[in-house]
């Protein structure tokens, strides 16, 4: 059973390091580039607003490039293969999930801290917006799988999916700001953080499985 | 095959098309008398509250209202389930229908709440946790409808959309509990604390009343929607079998 | 009623019409839409087709 899913895991490491893993990171950069353009480049401003910058930034991102997740798949037919591997279809989707966190959103997380100094987010705090981000993109990651494997075959699903799903990802920017404020000495939000990224771990696959095999026809 | 079975699953909504037939124009008169009844009580007959003064009277749309927009996403989770455990062909029926018109009250929700809040709290908008949270759900909402317009063939859009919304009730009440917990967080509970004084019967009598008779206008539209809902489905039905029994018309497109 | 606050409750009963008034019209008449396409169809492959 191990052997399809690493083979799904490798694959996909395999066709995101033709280029499609950096552009979040572009993306991202982007984002952080064009706050102090709408809100001026006032400094103590942007320390004070730096990590929820660096929050939507990277939920922006991690959202947004997963367009690809299954739709490759599907239009190449490896959905198919997916159904018919000897691994059930949930873990398969969790490899492609893992795959995804670790080629998008890992990259995302180590450079947050670069950002933050950008924006002027002292290292403290910036340490912890990377910590808050190793823990919440996960879950973001899960929840978008579902988002994806609901659009699937859409014409229109690009934003779709997004659209779906950003309302959902609510509670994991609330606690994943709250988890950055470093004037807090309790690590509360942070757990709060941890127990839904462990929670969408579940949903997650289960819920994109059940999609792809309802809508399989 | 193809063609049989959607006509043999509508023996039972043909029984439910003649059923809500006869129901709706009783239906309709008994919400129309409610509805003047309610608008009646909370106009003339409730008196001013002693903190709101006459504001209060925004409160007998608001609440009736708000409670819709909850109960639309409560019928519409049941009904998933009835699409994707029982497969009921009247359950995917009842969810379209609801989505329009919980969207619709929850809509009325904001736009009343936000107008009681201005003489209340100084300004239109307040990022208090019921506000933000009802405003998650119009969200919500509205992802359901346009996730059901982006996929053409019904029974896809069926599954589709119940899966969404049985994701969508898992996560109210996390969204719930995270916005509030996000709410005192960044509010000191000031104004927002004059949210709920012990209700005056003058008052909770014509709410009660109102309540109710939102609620039956609720299940008159969620009827006739669902009626009309058959309707729509036979039709696609009868233009796909006439289209592929007829080689003059063209075929339609491919999903 | 002298409400200082006049305004909003009247904006807000006006809204609350609207949205009503607008559920039942679109209810009604999409009713209306979709039974008289389906008379039509049924009458015209009831004309080129004997009826099942």
């Amino acid at each position: 059973m191990i052997g399809p899913l690493r083979a799904m895991l490798m694959r996909d490491l395999a066709l995101a390091s033709g280029g499609s893993a950096g552009l979040g990171l572009v993306f991202f950069l982007l984002v952080v580039t064009l706050t102090p353009f709408a809100v001026g480049p006032d400094l103590a401003l942007l320390a004070r607003i730096g990590p929820a910058i660096l929050w939507l930034g990277a939920l922006l991102a991690t959202l947004l490039g997963l367009d690809r997740l299954l739709q490759a798949d599907h239009e190449d037919g490896g959905l198919d293969l997916m159904y018919l591997a000897s691994a059930p279809l949930e873990l398969m989707v969790g490899a492609k999930i893992l795959a995804h966190w670790l080629t998008t959103c890992l990259p995302l997380v180590i450079a947050a801290p670069l950002f933050g100094a950008m924006l002027d987010v002292g290292p403290t705090t910036s340490l912890r917006v990377a910590l808050a981000l190793l823990i919440g993109t996960p879950a973001l990651a899960c929840l978008g799988a579902v988002g994806a494997a609901l659009t699937v075959g859409l014409r229109r699903g690009g934003l779709l999916a997004p659209v779906l799903i950003l309302p959902l990802a609510i509670p994991v920017l609330i606690f994943g700001v709250a988890a950055c404020d470093a004037t807090r000495d309790d690590f509360a939000p942070l757990g709060v953080l941890g127990g839904l990224a462990l929670g969408y771990a579940v949903l997650g696959p289960v819920a994109a499985a059940g999609a792809l095999k309802l809508l399989r026809d | 095959m193809g063609i049989f079975s959607p006509i043999t699953a509508l023996a039972n909504p043909a029984r439910f098309s003649a059923f809500s037939a006869r129901a709706l124009p009783w239906l309709s008169g008994v919400t129309a008398l409610m509805m003047a009844l309610g608008l009646y009580l909370g106009l003339v007959v409730a008196p001013a509250d002693y903190q709101q003064g006459e504001t209060v009277r925004i409160m007998f749309l608001h609440v009736p209202s708000a409670w819709l927009g909850m109960m639309g996403y409560t019928v519409m989770a049941a009904a998933s389930l009835g699409v994707l455990i029982w497969r009921h062909p009247l359950a995917d029926v009842a969810a379209k229908a609801a989505a329009p018109l919980g969207a619709a009250f929850t809509f009325l929700a904001l736009a009343t709440g936000s107008l009681w809040g201005k003489p209340m709290w100084g300004t239109y908008w307040v990022w208090d946790a019921r506000l933000t949270s009802f405003l998650i759900l119009f969200l919500m909402y509205l992802g359901l409808m346009a996730l059901r317009s982006a996929i053409d063939e019904p029974s896809r859009a069926a599954k589709a959309c119940a899966i969404l919304t049985l994701v969508g009730s898992i996560n109210i009440p996390i969204i719930k509990f995270s916005v509030e917990w996000w709410n005192t967080l960044h509010q000191p509970a000031s104004v927002l604390k004059m949210g709920k004084p012990a209700m005056d019967p003058s008052i909770l009598t014509p709410l009660l009343v109102n309540a109710l008779a939102f609620t039956l206008l609720f299940v008159t539209l969620h009827l006739a929607a669902m009626r009309t809902e058959l309707v729509r489905r036979r039709l696609r039905t009868l233009r796909i079998t006439t289209a592929s029994a007829a080689p003059a018309f063209a075929p339609e497109p491919a999903e | 009623m002298n409400d200082p606050h006049l305004g909003f409750i009247v904006a807000s009963y006006a809204i609350g019409l609207v949205v009503v008034a607008g559920a039942i019209a679109w209810t009604v008449i999409d009713h209306r839409i979709q039974s008289r396409a389906l008379a039509e169809l049924e009458a015209r492959s009831g004309r080129r087709r004997s009826p099942r």
